[in-house]
């Protein structure tokens, strides 16, 4: 397929941090990934998540610190609970839960950060562009109409 | 958004970091078209006074509004071009950054790839700056005092800058005297003065400082607050003495019939009593008693302290004290643990009775040790006549610790040097570099070679005490590759030392989470940067200082002592601090009362307006996380700089440059 659109988004003080460290090291990875920085992963709502895979997004990534190591104590606990409920509902309403990732990163893990990227940009490359998705719900819906 | 929203976008060359990979004119020229942006340059170095007179100019000159850098990360440079937005009279949160170095050119292969991410990069913050708003900072109040953790060199040089400064100084210690791994050692490279010589005068300092209050058998229970405002709560264990009514006499120490081996200060080669203070010149000098040992908790007899004590300080009855102090700052100063040897096997340390640590011959070496400064084999008579010495045991070896221990050669340059002066002993060192990056060591390596010691570069394979031929008999044998005569040696000798290395301390981990800082990946404290800012961590307020941080020798210590001291002074100078203005506001018109935020939030910092049914954020204590954002169910809570238009406009500006490229592509193929 064409390449994949992925949005992710990464909390200020791990994952972004990792990513910088990804870049200090000069580990390369796809370019696919955009970032988007947030303050904390418990800054995430469920809505920019939905709103993301509207505007066409193949896949979203919610990258936040370890449990435990949370820069605001327990907002990424909330991350933890939030993203799971949300990747049953994306499979409720007919997207493929996989293109919702959740995973934890912290600062120094530049390593971790970059297999991450590459894994999850080479899974959504395995699935079919989110605008195929959507005009297939589009037919099918008309069909039944 | 009533004003005309005029951008200015600066792509900036970092020399050849992104231009080298990234089309840096073609990422401006794109740009340019852009929606709302006026102006649109590229430049060699953004960071540089010409890259942000250019910014202030078009600000001054062109109407610019809202600024975009494409640079490096933000962590870097966003204070910096903050800065040249407010000096050009704009708001500096019209502003933001564009990482196209640390997430584009060092990390992207294919230069078209780089220039389209790059281009979808800026395509996102000209999305999201438009919605920028003006916000204005808070200040607030710094409490002057500062806590410091770990008595240690290096917090001790801490505390004696700060408290000289004429601020107080809150220092606590876990073990009963403050003093750490430096009060134990014998000699110190590469000079050889005394170690005790040169410490107890400060040591003495802090204990009789008026500006110190002293804290040790103590620790860190839980800390509270943000920089400039921190509530720490300690725990003060029972000593079972009165501090009060203890005179230090060491009547107790002296008259207590319970002897146990002291495995910390003594590094296990020497005894102590179940009361007991490490060493007589420990401060503060009152005793503890070791719960754990003491024949009176064991089995409810002896008291033989306290029948014997002149002031009536045991008290056996003494309970743990929890203390509460409000700090502006806080320096951690940790320090390390000794990798334990045992972890090696086939060095024979704990089974092999004559193979010691490198704690353990200080301790031997040490006059104030146990065999009164005689280094002799374990039987403690026997005095060795041959003595090898292991360096890197522990350290730069994937099976324990990928890094060098940095303390390590020169260390046992200085064991070569005791033995052979104490002794007399033939003394082989077994190394696999040698490393003496510093001011007069690598002298002091070629005054070792000229005092007779044999090197032998390899790395050890093993030490055995079964001997093959008649003059290995008895001994200790190391098994090495001698890498430069290019065959394998058995040496036997009677004596071996492990130069074993430094680790984070066990609860590293814990200790970071409860300062709310990270470790890196080998779990020594991590600093905010690792060349700029080696002090400092991601924590406002916490900082990190000496061999917690990474491996280092006393001088590198002290430094970073002094160091992180100068940085805390700093800021209680500044009297008041900015906290940043990017707090959650609550829309009280749609907020419906539910108090999910109220539970999400991790700092207290919303309250529920009874009166009116509806939550309020205390902006003082919010630290700008969102979680309650991400939380509330009616989207009546924003956080400042980071709004849901912001987020979602930004997002929008890479969907759309990505889209972009992608129809390109089609329409070409």
């Amino acid at each position: 397929m064409a390449d994949p659109k992925i949005i992710g988004f990464l909390c200020n003080w791990c994952s972004y941090r990792g990513a910088d460290t990804a870049g200090m090291a000069r580990m390369k990875y796809p370019p696919h990934v955009k970032i988007v920085r947030v303050p904390c992963s418990g800054r995430i709502s469920p809505e920019l998540v939905l709103r993301t895979f509207r505007e066409g997004a193949d896949g979203v990534m919610v990258l936040g610190c370890h449990i435990g190591d949370c820069h605001y104590n327990t907002g990424n606990h909330r991350t933890a609970k939030r993203m799971p409920m949300l990747k049953k509902l994306l499979e409720y309403t007919g997207i493929d839960p996989r293109r919702l990732y959740i995973n934890w990163v912290s600062a120094a893990e530049g390593e971790k950060f970059a297999s991450v990227i590459t894994e999850f940009t080479e899974t959504m490359r395995s699935l079919p562009p989110m605008s195929e998705v959507m005009q297939a719900e589009v037919m099918q819906s008309e069909v039944m109409r | 958004m009533t004003e005309e929203v005029r951008i200015g976008v600066y792509v900036c060359h970092c020399g050849s970091n992104i231009a080298g990979t990234v089309d840096v004119e073609e990422v401006a020229r794109w740009a340019g078209h852009l929606p709302n942006v006026v102006s649109s340059r590229d430049y060699k170095f953004m960071c540089s006074s010409l890259g942000q007179e250019m910014i202030e100019k078009d600000i001054k000159e062109m109407g610019v509004n809202r600024v975009v850098v494409a640079s490096c990360t933000p962590h870097l440079h966003e204070p910096t071009y903050r800065n040249a937005l407010a000096r050009a009279g704009l708001n500096p949160y019209f502003f933001e950054m564009a990482n196209i170095r640390e997430q584009v050119s060092w990390v992207t292969s294919d230069p078209v790839e780089a220039t389209k991410k790059a281009e979808a990069l800026v395509a996102a913050a000209v999305g999201r700056v438009a919605w920028h708003q003006a916000l204005e900072p808070l200040f607030v109040p710094i409490e002057p005092s500062v806590l410091i953790v770990g008595g240690g060199v290096t917090g001790i040089q801490s505390a004696l800058e700060i408290a000289d400064a004429g601020y107080h100084v809150y220092m606590v210690e876990r073990e009963p005297s403050i003093g750490g791994h430096m009060a134990q050692l014998d000699k110190t490279f590469p000079t050889l003065d005394c170690s005790a010589c040169i410490l107890t005068p400060k040591m003495f300092n802090v204990g009789n400082h008026k500006n110190v209050t002293l804290m040790t058998w103590s620790e860190v229970e839980k800390v509270d607050g943000y920089i400039g405002n921190f509530t720490v709560t300690i725990r003060k264990r029972a000593r079972y003495i009165d501090e009060a009514l203890c005179t230090g006499c060491g009547v107790c120490q002296e008259k207590c019939p319970k002897r146990v081996v002291d495995d910390v200060f003594e590094a296990g080669v020497g005894r102590r009593k179940a009361v007991y203070r490490p060493f007589p010149q420990a401060v503060p000098n009152y005793p503890v008693i070791d719960r754990a040992n003491c024949t009176f908790f064991l089995k409810g007899t002896c008291k033989a302290c306290e029948k014997f004590c002149p002031t009536g300080a045991i008290k056996f009855d003494q309970q743990d004290e929890i203390v509460t102090v409000k700090v502006g700052n806080i320096i951690l100063a940790t320090g390390w643990d000794l990798f334990d040897a045992r972890r090696m096997p086939q060095y024979g340390y704990g089974r092999l009775p004559n193979v010691f640590s490198s704690m353990e011959f200080e301790r031997l070496s040490n006059a104030a040790g146990p065999t009164g400064g005689k280094i002799v084999l374990r039987d403690g008579v026997s005095v060795p006549k041959s003595v090898g010495i292991i360096h890197c045991v522990g350290s730069r070896d994937k099976n324990y610790n990928n890094y060098c221990s940095a303390i390590c050669c020169m260390q046992s340059l200085k064991f070569a040097h005791l033995v052979h002066e104490k002794t007399g002993a033939q003394v082989h060192n077994f190394y696999i570099d040698i490393r003496t990056p510093a001011k007069a060591y690598d002298e002091f390596y070629q005054r070792i070679l000229e005092e007779g010691t044999i090197f032998i570069r390899g790395k050890v394979a093993e030490v055995t005490d079964t001997g093959r031929t008649p003059e290995e008999e008895g001994k200790l044998i190391v098994q090495v590759d001698d890498s430069l005569a290019g065959r394998q040696r058995r040496i036997p000798l009677d004596m071996v030392i492990l130069s074993a290395g430094l680790e984070p301390r066990h609860d590293a981990k814990e200790v970071a989470i409860k300062f709310g800082i990270s470790c890196s990946a080998d779990r020594w404290f991590m600093e905010k940067h690792p060349k700029l800012d080696p002090v400092a961590t991601m924590t406002d307020g916490v900082f990190v200082a000496g061999a917690c941080q990474g491996p280092k020798d006393i001088p590198a210590s002290v430094a970073q002592g002094s160091a992180a001291a100068a940085r805390v002074l700093s800021i209680i100078g500044q009297k008041e601090i900015e906290i940043d203005a990017a707090t959650a506001i609550v829309d009280e018109t749609s907020c419906v009362g539910c108090k999910e935020c109220i539970a999400s939030c991790p700092y207290q910092a919303i309250e529920f307006l009874e009166d009116k049914g509806k939550a309020y954020v205390r902006e003082a204590l919010c630290k700008g996380c969102g979680t309650c954002v991400g939380t509330c169910l009616s989207k009546s809570i924003a956080l400042k700089h980071f709004t849901d238009q912001q987020l979602v406009s930004e997002m929008i500006g890479a969907m759309t440059a990505m889209k972009m490229f992608e129809q390109a592509q089609t329409e070409v193929a």
